[in-house]
């Protein structure tokens, strides 16, 4: 063991009521931050899981229709022509080429999963109850890798087969229907059909559950009118708030609309960044009182041993050995004091996790213990320890030992 | 012996303290300590004799003149050498104990070498127990320094003086705080250690019987050296 240890853990160990209440100081500050985070954390994992259970993270469409300009009703060989321009009604429309756009995508580095599915409105109606739908088609295999749906099946299979189809529990409810009931499907041009119900889903969205019907891509496509066309390209990334980027990328690649989740839940989102912003700033003023702690616990420790760190001096004790026995001090500190604050905070989180559980048996407030957290909250800790040691230190090889020595 | 050059030259030391009261405490000393030689130093309180202690000890730097160790004239070195210098040629004994009150009388005796050689060894803690034992305190190693006596204490840092094999032991009034006896015992040490090892010694003393005990008596007067004569 190095000298300067040596000394340090004596020093601590002998001052042990100043030591236990540090430690304790540095273990309720470190725990703090370790519940605080693994909550906050786990909650914005939870809320931003559930809204991407549903939701792929870029869909890629064709861009929309140019207005068209109508012939106005001035004379002709005018400089100036008024014209209007009218906005064609939006159909649902195929990507140019979407094999090659997928193709192209599926090479594209931080794309996990892409998936061809044709989307658009429909009426269901099932006797005289109707509601209007958002009809999805989708190739199970490739659409699995974006949404986990089976994971959402609720009853029955996910069978999409022949005219069969796959809806909402709240649809469902609505209509009086389960598994094996019919429901007429009904789309723009007289397009539409009796569909037999596979599979009910839960997608712990109301308005999902009501609205979302999962039909196969070639029922979508007759549906639609849309001959081996597909409407949108979901895409799934490796990084969740990486999906703007990859968005804007993909629109500049590609001269589609590439729309992000990010893009289309901006408030969730404002929501979530300044929860970080709050927790950031709790952490840093609990980081803080922990780092003046620690500080004023060692320059207290510099005065009382000022005739032992004269004694040392006079005995052959370097300057810089002494500078390093009070870091050493507060290295120990904020190590130890970080452990004894894993501990506190794991226990803090994992109490409040278990207090209340929803329905489904899921922690009411998830908490997401890391090793990256518990890796990240000890080294600051002994960072912090390290640095608040370094004015008490350089007071301590300051001193001069002559003076202490003849003042003993 | 007049051939061999001092273990410590003293030439023209002066040393003042204060910036606006200007308190002149040593006034021009010339000294020279040879190896194995048992001086005392005597003089009345407030004479200067901690501030020559300190001075010799590398402890504090002089107003002017120059105090030469071993031949290295000190005035020139830095903290880090004058720190080795101290480690390698000199031993203290401080008026009062100064042991380190967090440490065993054992770990007391070793933390020069520690702190020399950067951990603790093996041989270090051998080196350390003999001394003890040569002090009569084989049964107290792992005594705190505080749960020791005063006598004890003081012995436990003459060990500490020694372990370093320095060439000169800077004693303040070792006798001082003690009772006549343990004060014999602690006397009788130090002329031990000077017979056998032929370590220097300076040591700073109010009692005559420990004076006459010395070979050499150099005697202090208002920050002069007043009298420098062999004892006996
Ligand atoms: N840091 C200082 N600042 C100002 N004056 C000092 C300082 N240190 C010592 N002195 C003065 O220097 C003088 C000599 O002090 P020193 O301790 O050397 O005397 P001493 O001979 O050891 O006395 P004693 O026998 O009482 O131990 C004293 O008058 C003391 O007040
Ligand atoms: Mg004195």
């Amino acid at each position: 063991m190095p000298f300067e240890l040596f000394v340090a853990l004596r020093y601590l160990r002998d001052g042990r009521l100043q030591t236990g209440l540090i430690l304790t100081g540095i273990g309720v500050g470190v725990g703090v931050i370790i519940f605080l985070s693994a909550l906050i954390t786990g909650l914005q994992q939870s809320i931003v899981g559930r809204t991407l259970g549903s939701q792929a993270y870029v869909v890629v469409r064709p861009p929309e229709e140019m207005p068209r300009v109508v012939e106005g009703g001035a004379a002709p060989g005018d400089a100036l022509r008024a014209v209007e321009t009218e906005r064609p009604p939006q159909r649902v429309r195929s990507i140019v080429r979407w094999r090659e756009v997928e193709a192209l995508l599926e090479r594209t580095s931080g794309v996990v999963g892409v998936a061809p599915t044709v989307t658009g409105p429909a009426i269901a109606t099932r006797g005289l109850g109707s509601i209007s739908a958002t009809i999805r088609g989708i190739e199970l295999e490739s659409y699995s890798t974006i949404v986990d749906v089976r994971g959402r099946l609720v009853d029955g299979t996910f069978d999409l087969t022949g005219f069969r189809v796959v809806v909402g529990t709240e649809l469902a409810r609505k209509f009086g229907v389960g598994t094996g009931g019919r429901i007429r499907l009904q789309a723009a041009g007289d397009r539409g059909g009796v569909y037999s119900i596979s599979g009910i889903f839960d997608y712990r969205s109301r308005d999902l559950n009501e609205r979302l019907i999962f039909v196969s891509l070639q029922g979508a496509q007759t549906l639609f009118g849309l001959d081996g066309g597909v409407s949108t390209l979901e895409v799934k990334g490796d990084d969740i708030f990486g999906a703007e980027d990859l968005a804007l990328g993909i629109a500049d690649r590609t001269g589609l609309v590439a729309d992000s989740w990010m893009a289309q839940n901006r408030d969730l989102l404002v929501g979530l960044r300044s929860q970080s912003m709050s927790s950031i700033m709790i952490q840093v003023f609990v980081i803080l009182a922990v780092a003046l702690g620690i500080a004023s616990v060692l320059a207290v420790s510099v005065v009382q041993k000022a005739r032992e760190i004269g004694i040392l001096r006079a005995t052959g004790t370097r300057r810089s050995s002494v500078t390093r026995i009070f870091l050493y001090q507060g290295a120990i500190l904020g190590t130890v004091g970080s452990l004894v604050g894993v501990g506190l905070g794991t226990l803090l989180a994992v109490f409040f996790a278990g207090l209340a559980r929803n329905p489904d048996g899921s922690a009411t407030f998830p908490v997401a213990l890391t090793a990256w957290l518990y890796g990240r909250s000890v080294a600051v800790a002994l960072g912090v320890g390290v640095l608040s040691a370094v004015l008490p230190s350089r007071d301590a090889s300051r001193l001069d030992p002559a003076t202490v020595i003849r003042n003993g | 012996m007049a051939e061999e050059p001092a273990l410590v030259r003293l030439e023209g030391l002066t040393k003042t303290y204060g910036e606006r009261v200007v308190t002149p405490v040593l006034r021009g000393i010339d000294l020279e300590i040879h190896s194995m030689d048992l001086c005392a130093l005597t003089g009345p309180s407030g004479s200067g004799k901690t501030t020559l202690l300190n001075l010799i000890g590398l402890l504090d730097r002089p107003t002017t003149g120059r105090v030469v160790i071993e031949g290295t004239d000190t005035g020139a070195l830095d903290d880090e050498a004058r720190t080795a210098l101290r480690g390698r040629a000199l031993g203290f004994v401080f008026q009062f104990h100064h042991l380190l009150p967090a440490f065993s009388a054992l770990e007391n005796v070793m933390m020069p070498l520690i702190a020399r050689h950067g951990r603790k060894k093996a041989w270090i803690r051998e080196k350390a127990e003999h001394l003890l034992e040569e002090v009569g305190l084989a049964e107290r190693m792992t005594y705190r320094a505080t749960d020791l006596s005063g006598g004890q204490q003081q012995r436990v840092a003459i060990a500490r003086a020694l372990v370093a094999d320095p060439a000169l032991v800077l004693a303040d009034e070792p006798t001082g705080n003690l009772d006549t006896q343990s004060g014999e015992q602690v006397l009788e040490m130090v002329r031990d250690f000077n017979r056998r090892l032929g370590t220097a010694f300076l040591v700073v003393t109010h009692d005559d019987h420990v004076a006459s005990a010395c070979d050499r008596i150099v005697h202090m007067v208002d920050g002069l050296v007043d009298s420098d004569r062999r004892s006996g």
